[in-house]
């Protein structure tokens, strides 16, 4: 029964996060007043870079740099958009997500042989477990019970035993509040998003600031699509991100644009794809279909926003280009 | 003559309005876009070009091939404009679409009736499904003011695994094979397409090279119905009470409460409408294409699509119906670069992305084409 | 007891042009401002003052013209150049960010830090500091969303004393509050120029200029008119400066008997946005044949009692009879049914669809009737004939019906709304801050149709924050404060004394 939970929490914290890093982008550029819309597309450019950077260097760091840089600048047209010529967010965003796609699979075709998947990643390209060997040394070398519980599906084994990817989401979590709430610069974002026109008065650049926080969205996308690419599976294909960005940034909104909101939305539906595995495999006590039960927590979203979502919870300067010289 | 001389005055009408320079513009500025990414990957962008430009207009059956792709955007295209109109992002196409085809393809297989009462039996159940669907998103708009987006993208995915469940059902699926059994003849929109296999048929199509050409594809009614369609939008939006109040509440909402129009109600309707529109894309795809439905991996696009043409359309209802041919041209075309050349049919995603893109942002045009115009005045000088 | 240094210029602009696109908002304006004085701008809605000043603050790059700040040559690229010259700028819309607390509205863009990370104990012991020395208590922890609008504007003033202003701009520093809050404000206007600072003034109010200012500079249609010493001129003077003639403060207006009961208010509760009790047992009658003007300050419950009016707002208690029909909790469609019409707050949130046409606005409530739709098709043409009669009739400025709205000037927007909300035949017609933002011209437009309502035996109710335009053309008047009828006076009886102390809530203390 614990081995049980501590698996389903396992695929959880697994599943959810792709989805945290780019909930997390979405969370920063809300903050400071600019829809991002495009997030699928800039998770789609990271999964691409990352899975071909490390198939080619088999070096994982690398590959998740440059997928952060490569969703960067995609982020960076959509700040030249939305943030210098007044574009309306949406519609840019849209034309990201189209971009983001074509650009990928365009390269995708050029680099591997006219293929719109990648081949896979040879296996120390892809994202290290750092405790995996930990627990490993510690299963085989403590005796008796303190070494069953480090052992391949023990519960701590179960729920620890992450890819990299997991660990550096879940900080990062703290590391954008820790920014938004507790920093001058987060001060400042908020105030940007809030009120563009008070934050100028007050010598607050507030195009740096929106471009600022539009290109780290588009870097925490690329993270979150690296994290699926070189994590979760070990190469790029046409269908490997499809809609998880949208997802992410539904996750935002659920989670009322806070990053710790956002992170516990993205659980929600990494649990939800948690369930179906549990109950998709062999051994599962009850077959319940997973059609079904993949449509679980898109159904419950909507339920729990009606209940206890209201209206106001958006950066009241949302969506609205900030103009300076305009009578 | 006088209706020849109204007509014309619109033509030039439209072709001064501001908007419409943009599109065109930005349309221009997708194809440089496009041939510059062909260049730098090493193709003959022109060759490139010239391909797609024959591989669209080249036969009888491309021009059939692009028709058939552009009905269901048309219809996507029509339900984001009309959503938009109310001022609601409806990216919620996607999923009424799904449902709109889920439907059709169930009416077309269980129910046995005559052609002329089954196909619009099987329309109208098809467009109720979707209509609901998408007032599911706006009812949660109006009455708990969740917001359509998330909400109807919450919707695309019910929609799919949803559609995905249906199918998997022994009562629908072929055995062993990841598709829907095919919908009954007497609701299949497809033009002969009985008698196009007939010995008979076969062989007035031999001796008729351009109806064989045609009916060579799935040539359907479909499109004929996207287009009274796109009339039908047209005249609700400009002439009705019901486009007067929905506009007014897409563009002031206060202002239209204030007035006595019922904002909640208005909501609803818009979604409704908008969705029995993308799921009668749904349903023209299944009764005139591809006459069932498959297991979906993922998110086919049609209903994202349609957001592009919409965007690209300007939301209107003539421009929604040119923008989906160009759309559908440009995909049908993009797939035979890919053949002739090996060069990636996605150079059409970023060439479609550069158009949204500039759309976005009217003002860099502007400022673009006012560079323009005084460096060619100096120019002259 | 002046404390003006006249051997300092601490503010001169020269020649200052500031043109958008085709309009010029400033036109060759000078202003000269000495130190420790404080110095008015005057002028008509319109004028280029709160431009002028943008330009001072940074906010507007000058298309041409020079600045001087203490007489060395500035260029003042961005505010924060105006702040490093030591200038501070109140806007007339707060500039604060309502979801922050008022220490960090204040602190916003200089921020106290400790290690790279907001020290926000040292930012409330600053503000705590600065509002001890110049006397202008605030809570630092309080969110701004929870003050009073009196408060917000003492935060703003803190907010550039915070940053070492010593040139402060105060743009319509008044127009919201109370007249015992306005004495305080003089007051703390008084105490900076003791300490050296200099201010300037933006308003459009007579009176105050007369009680407050050294000087005052008149613009007119974005051009310079004058500069004059407030000691020695007159308050008639002034106005016809700022207007180019001759103003007739008083309006002309017949005596009329009022008719029978046509609005009546019964122990009316309303809640706000938060869900506060905002009108608080409110009763109120109108009576036909004459215009009722509630006076009070704003957020007294104005807004919650027209919007429940208009059917936009929730009843929690009480009773709205138009005529003895009862229209409490009324959709707004039924409540113009029953011939209460409104000229709303905001007339470009509530008023208009600014992207829609003069013609399509003016059918906005009745394009649903014969004969401007039939079975819900829409006639065209007949909203079209109906639209070039109510423009002429109304006299808008504009190319045509088919003109949208949002190219006609606020006073033609006005004349707009009330040419449909007037032709709608309204038993009651609540008209609220109808004159809000217009130029003398178009108030004098409005008052007179209001007043034409009245002598067609309408009811109107006049909301108004104005107080000049209450005593002008009301017949009686009421006075809100927080959310229930404080007094009821004759117009003949009023005197603005009387008033004041009502929209102060009585004011007990102060008649001592």
């Amino acid at each position: 029964m614990l081995e049980s939970l501590a698996f389903i929490i396992g695929i959880t914290l697994m599943y959810s996060t792709p989805l945290i890093f780019t909930a997390l982008g979405g969370v920063i550029s809300e903050n400071s007043g600019v829809i991002n819309i495009g997030l699928e597309g800039m998770m789609t450019m990271g999964a691409f870079v990352g899975a071909t950077v490390a198939y080619f260097t088999g070096n994982p760091w690398l590959a998740f740099l440059a997928a952060g840089l490569a969703a960067t600048l995609l982020a960076f047209l959509h700040a030249v958009a939305s943030v210098t010529y007044s574009a309306n967010q949406v519609v840019s965003g849209i034309a990201i997500n189209f971009l983001g796609s074509g650009i990928a699979l365009f390269l995708s075709r050029m680099f591997f042989d006219g293929a719109t998947m990648t081949k896979p990643i040879p296996l120390d390209g892809t994202m290290p477990r750092p405790l995996h060997n930990l627990f490993i040394g510690l299963s085989e070398n403590l005796p008796g019970f303190a070494g069953r519980m480090f052992e391949r599906n023990s519960v701590i084994n179960l729920i620890f035993d992450q890819d990299a990817t997991v660990f550096i989401a879940l900080a990062s979590v703290f590391a954008v509040w820790f920014v938004l709430y507790k920093t001058k610069i987060g001060l400042r974002i908020r105030a940007v998003g809030e009120h563009p026109k008070s934050a100028d008065t007050l010598g607050i650049n507030v195009t740096k600031i929106r471009y600022f926080c539009v290109m780290a969205s588009g870097m925490f996308a690329g993270f979150g699509g690296a994290a699926l690419s070189i994590a979760i599976v070990a190469n790029f294909r046409q269908t490997l991100v499809s809609g998880h960005g949208f997802i992410a940034l539904a996750a935002m909104i659920f989670g009322k644009w806070k990053p710790q909101g956002a992170m516990w939305a993205c659980m929600l539906f990494g649990a939800a794809n948690a369930l179906v595995v549990f109950f998709g495999r062999a051994a599962s006590p009850i077959q319940i279909s997973q059609q079904l039960l993949s449509m679980l927590p898109y159904i419950l979203t909507l339920i729990v926003l009606t209940g206890i979502v209201g209206r106001a919870n958006a950066p009241k300067a949302l969506g609205v280009p900030y103009e300076k010289d305009k009578s | 003559m006088k209706l020849f001389d109204k007509i014309k005055s619109k033509v030039i009408g439209l072709f001064l309005k501001e908007n419409l320079k943009f599109t065109l513009i930005s349309i221009f500025i997708g194809f440089l876009i496009g041939s510059m990414t062909l260049a730098v990957a090493g193709f003959n962008p022109f060759r490139a070009y010239a391909i797609m430009l024959s591989g669209v207009f080249g036969r009888l059956n491309y021009i059939a091939w692009v028709i058939i792709r552009s009905t269901p955007l048309i219809l996507t295209g029509l339900s984001i404009t009309f959503a938009f109109k109310t001022g609601l992002f409806n990216i919620g196409a996607e999923g009424q679409f799904i449902i709109g085809a889920l439907v059709a393809a169930l009416a077309g297989y269980f129910i046995q009736l005559p052609a002329i009462v089954h196909i619009p039996v099987v329309i109208l159940l098809a467009a109720s499904a979707a209509a609901l669907w998408g007032g599911i998103a706006g009812y949660l708009k109006a009455k708990f003011g969740v917001h359509e987006v998330i909400a109807t993208i919450m919707l695309n995915w019910i929609a799919l695994y949803l559609t995905n469940f249906v199918v998997t059902l022994e009562a629908v699926q072929i055995p062993a094979r990841p598709v829907s059994h095919n919908i009954q003849p007497t609701a299949s929109l497809m033009f002969f397409q009985q008698w196009k296999v007939t010995e008979e048929g076969r062989a007035w199509l031999l001796d008729n090279f351009l109806a064989r050409e045609i009916l060579r594809t799935p040539f359907n009614a479909g499109i004929l119905f996207a287009v009274i369609l796109a009339v039908v939008v047209w005249y609700i939006l400009k002439h009705t009470t019901l486009g007067y109040e929905l506009k007014a509440v897409g563009l002031n909402k206060h202002a239209a409460e204030y007035a006595g129009i019922n904002v909640q109600k208005n909501i609803v309707r818009a979604m409704l409408i908008s969705g029995a529109l993308a799921g009668m894309a749904g349903a023209f795809h299944v009764l005139g294409n591809t006459q069932r439905i498959a297991i979906l991996a993922a998110m086919e696009g049609f209903g994202f699509n349609g957001i592009a043409v919409a965007l690209i359309g300007g939301s209107t209802a003539i421009g929604v119906v040119l923008s989906a041919f160009l759309f559908g041209a440009l995909q049908y075309g993009g797939t035979k670069i890919q053949l002739a050349l090996g060069a990636p049919t996605e150079v059409i995603n970023i060439m479609i992305g550069t158009i949204v893109f500039f759309i976005a942002i009217p003002r860099l045009i502007k400022i673009l084409l006012a560079k323009f115009s005084k460096k060619r005045g100096e120019d002259n000088a | 007891m002046k404390s003006i240094d006249f051997s300092v210029k601490a503010v001169e602009m020269k020649n200052i042009v500031k043109k958008f696109g085709d309009f010029t908002a400033n036109d060759q304006i000078n202003l000269t401002v000495h130190k420790g004085e404080v110095h008015a701008l005057l002028g008509e809605n319109g004028a280029g003052k709160s431009t002028l000043m943008n330009v001072l603050y940074g906010l507007y790059q000058p298309t041409s013209g020079e600045i001087f700040i203490n007489g060395d040559k500035k260029d003042i690229i961005d505010p924060n150049a105006a702040i490093t010259c030591g200038i501070g700028m109140v806007h007339q819309h707060f500039m604060l960010v309502e979801t922050f607390t008022v220490a960090e509205n204040i602190v916003l863009g200089m921020e106290p830090t400790k290690k790279g990370l907001l020290d926000m104990a040292k930012a409330i012991k600053n503000v705590e500091e600065i509002s001890k020395k110049y006397g202008l208590f605030v809570d630092p922890n309080e969110k701004i969303y929870n003050i009073s609008v009196g408060m917000q504007q003492r935060v703003e003033i803190l907010k550039a004393l915070y940053r070492g202003a010593d040139i402060l701009i105060l743009d319509e520093p008044t127009a919201v509050l109370t007249p015992q809050e306005i004495k305080e404000l003089v007051q703390i206007m008084r105490n900076l120029t003791e300490q050296g600072k200099t201010i300037i003034i933006i308003t459009h109010k007579l009176k105050e200029i007369k009680e407050v200012a050294d000087y005052c500079t008149i613009i007119r249609r974005g051009k310079y008119i004058d500069t004059v010493d407030v000691s020695k001129t007159t308050e008639s003077e002034l106005a016809s400066k700022m207007v180019g003639r001759e103003v007739i403060f008083e309006v002309e207006k017949r005596e009329k008997e009022k008719g029978k009961l046509s609005l009546k208010i019964d122990n009316l509760v309303v809640k706000n946005n938060r869900g506060i009790d905002a009108v608080r047992g409110l009763s109120l009658e109108v009576f036909e044949g004459e215009i009722l003007g509630l006076a009070g300050i704003d957020g007294n419950g104005q807004s919650e009692l027209i919007e429940s009016l208009t059917g936009l707002r929730p009843v929690v208690s009480g009773k709205i009879h138009v005529n003895s029909k009862e229209i409490t909790n009324k959709t707004p469609l039924s409540i113009l049914e029953n011939k209460l019409s409104s000229i709303p707050e905001d007339r470009q949130k509530r008023g208009l669809v600014m992207e829609y046409s003069v013609a399509e606005n003016m059918v906005l409530e009745n394009y649903r009737v014969k004969p401007f739709s039939n079975k819900g098709i829409l006639n065209h043409d007949e909203i079209k004939v109906f639209a070039e009669k109510l423009i002429d009739k109304f006299d808008v400025r504009t190319e045509g019906p088919t003109q949208v709205v949002s190219a006609l000037s606020g006073g033609n927007q006005q004349k707009v709304i009330i040419a449909r909300e007037v032709t709608n035949d309204p038993d009651v017609l609540v008209a609220a801050q109808p004159t809000r933002g217009l130029d003398v011209g178009a108030i004098e437009f409005v008052h007179k149709a209001l007043i034409e309502l009245r002598n067609e035996n309408k009811a109107v109710l006049l909301v108004s924050l104005e107080l000049d335009e209450i005593m002008n053309i009301a017949d009686r008047i009421a006075v809100i404060y927080e959310g229930v009828i404080v007094g009821i006076m004759d117009a003949k009886d009023a005197n603005e004394n009387k008033i004041g102390l009502m929209m102060a809530g009585g004011a007990k203390d102060e008649a001592i």
